[in-house]
């Protein structure tokens, strides 16, 4: 296949961590916050369980954990050694 | 017929409206960032062969999640119990790991962008257009399974009408696909897992609180029609008195491993997840990491079905509003208070959505590369065929409209489903296995393999659907049809190769398995990295003793 090079350059351009991290700390923060003014009704509904409030707070973790791992391992550095399969063509 | 009464009428707020709205911006997001950085038409369809393993692995299991896993695996987990494992793991995880370790380096080292041009490599040119053809008919026939059940969703739980609801699924997936291509929808399949999760882990956790955990579900489900035997996976299959009516044999070889083989090793919808993989043991760790989340994810779908079964009254109905395909909406409209209830209804309709999706870019690819690039209009510049992937999508998602209709001719889609695999899956599994590790296999068995494998598959479900020939279940069936065509086409591959010269073994090069190739040699395919967590042997192996520990508790 031509364009290899080019190619990967392109698909780098932006990182699923990122966006993945995005959403879930802004649905996080939606949840968390419903879940701290839900009314009785709404905890009864959930058989007592604050889920609301638990479930926002496992996305908003969930959602600043893949950012601070983008932070941490950033898309454009080598994330593995160069593939000792690599065929020349 | 779903009908949009009170009981699966969802009641939405304006916080669950945006939560569906910003995944949907999100997406689109996503599509317009890819387009702008999406250049040739290796791009479009392969994603230019850049991404790590361990979003094809989330993409490979997420393309697989789609509305039937998800409604029909809690369907069957109210109807059949926790016989309903066997479908994650006996009928899944070997032929993941299979995949990963054994067929990867044909299909990644090879450098092919489909299987049907695997086939035409290994075989001929009619065995190569036989296969091209009836995988986009069977891809079409299926994205019409999967937008008539995103359209179910939306007309029952938002109330709008069914074929509005198909349009506007239909556009939502031709907008997500053509303007960013596989890449977008990988993308969208990783962050659409998580959303799903997000989704169903809520149902499972209220639930089990309902019930009274763990223990309050077990004793619950005993009292319950099927008894003491929906707690258990193997007892019982000696024979076919088991909620399944299926014995150990048929679970085994049946599910494990024709339907299961052919589906995970010759499905592109799910290869082509692998072959976007940044390099051959990324491409290889694919599936296998795809396998893990695969073992858990009956704790959000059958876990859910078994608690419908103790708490929803009435479930099981022939129609309406109860049966069993409505196990997770029923279980969302009682337990899910607004906030977790938009991101459950964000979930299932992000599942429903990659289910086509997949569908449509497997279709899309065949149908450029190998359908119109091959036989059609050959060596024209890349932006031409970037052109006609794009057209194919528009038509691809048009014809899936009106194949969601035929789907919404069945009264149960899941058995519809299933006799498409044995129809399509199990032939092209016997030829490819044959094949792959039978140098002597000659190009013409390929061909008369495959089409006799088919053909014979389709005259039994013909004959079935005739009334000619009997069997107690649609399931059955499907079985004895996938069973059908393995045999026939082994067999046809065995005789025709006899008589008609074998491919020179220049020209099999990394195609078969020993013949020469860094990419299929036994050192590539034992050996692996030296870190142990990227070598896909050691995951794969991991991962099948896992599935065998898991069945230990639920014999």
């Amino acid at each position: 296949m031509a364009d290899q090079s080019r190619t990967s350059k392109a698909a780098r351009l932006f990182d699923v961590r990122r966006v993945i991290g995005g959403l879930f700390v802004v649905y996080g923060v939606i949840v968390t916050l419903l879940g701290l003014f839900d009314n009785q009704a709404e905890i009864d509904k959930a058989q007592g369980v604050r889920i609301n409030l638990w479930m926002g707070l496992a996305m908003l973790a969930l959602g600043l954990l893949m950012l601070l791992w983008l932070k941490l391992s950033p898309p454009e550095a080598p994330e593995e050694a160069p593939e000792p399969e690599k065929q020349a063509d | 017929m779903v009908i949009a009464a009170s009981a699966l009428r969802l009641d939405l707020d304006i916080f669950d409206y945006l939560i569906l709205a910003l995944y949907f911006i999100t997406v689109l997001g996503i599509g317009f960032a890819a387009r702008a950085a999406i250049k040739t038409s290796a791009d479009f369809f392969l994603s230019g062969r850049s991404m790590p393993a361990w979003v094809t692995g989330l993409a490979f299991v997420s393309a697989n999640l789609g509305a039937l896993e998800i409604l029909g695996m809690a369907a069957n987990g109210a109807q059949y119990g926790l016989m309903t494992l066997h479908y994650y793991w006996v009928g899944a995880v070997p032929a993941m790991v299979f995949l990963g370790i054994v067929m990867m380096p044909f299909y990644y080292g090879s450098k092919v962008r489909s299987v049907p041009e695997f086939l035409r490599r290994r075989f001929n040119n009619s065995t190569h257009l036989f296969n091209a053809i009836s995988f986009a008919i069977a891809q079409m026939l299926i994205a019409g399974v999967n937008l008539f059940a995103l359209a179910l969703i939306l007309k029952a739980l938002l109330g709008w009408p069914l074929w509005i609801s198909i349009v506007v699924g239909a556009a939502i997936v031709l907008i997500y696909i053509s303007v960013g291509g596989l890449s977008s929808a990988i993308y969208n399949e990783v962050l659409q897992f998580f959303v799903i999760l997000a989704g169903l882990i809520p149902i499972t956790i209220v639930g089990l609180v309902k019930v009274g955990g763990v223990d309050g579900l077990v004793d619950k489900v005993r009292q319950t029609e099927l008894g003491d035997a929906a707690l258990h996976t193997f007892a019982n299959t000696a024979g076919t008195d088991n909620p399944l009516g299926a014995n150990w044999i048929g679970i085994i070889f049946g599910l494990g491993f024709v339907l299961s083989f052919g589906y995970w090793t010759t499905n592109f919808a799910e290869v082509q997840r692998a072959l976007s993989a940044k390099n051959m043991n990324a491409a290889r760790r694919t599936p296998i990491i795809g396998a893990f989340p695969k073992l858990l994810i009956p704790v959000v779908t059958v876990v859910p079905g078994l608690i419908a079964l103790v708490t929803v009254k009435g479930l099981g109905a022939e129609d309406g509003d109860y049966t069993y395909n409505n196990a997770i909406p029923l279980l969302m409209n009682e337990l899910l208070p607004n906030g977790v209830l938009g991101v459950a209804v964000t979930g299932l309709l992000a599942s429903f959505m990659a289910g086509m999706a997949a569908n449509v870019s497997g279709f899309n690819t065949v149908f450029t590369y190998d359908i119109w690039q091959s036989y059609i209009r050959k060596d024209r510049d890349d932006a031409y065929y970037l052109r006609v992937g794009r057209i194919a999508t528009i038509g691809g998602v048009v014809v899936g409209i009106g194949t969601a209709f035929i789907a919404a001719g069945f009264n149960n889609i899941m058995n519809y489903i299933q006799a498409l695999f044995s129809l399509f899956n199990a032939p092209l599994f016997a030829t490819f296995i044959v094949g792959m590790f039978w140098k002597k296999m000659s190009s013409w068995a390929g061909f008369w393999s495959l089409a006799l494998g088919t053909f014979s598959a389709l005259t039994l479900y013909l004959l079935y659907l005739g009334d000619v020939v009997k069997f107690n279940s649609d399931l059955e069936e499907s079985f004895w049809g996938a069973g059908l065509a393995f045999v026939v086409a082994v067999v046809t591959a065995l005789i025709v190769t006899q008589f008609t010269p074998a491919k020179p073994e220049n020209e099999l090069q990394g195609l078969v398995y020993g013949m020469g190739g860094e990419a299929t040699s036994t050192e590539t395919i034992i050996a692996g990295e030296k870190v142990w967590w990227r070598n896909p042997v050691l995951l794969g192996a991991i991962a099948v003793v896992l599935a065998l520990v898991l069945y230990i508790p639920l014999w």
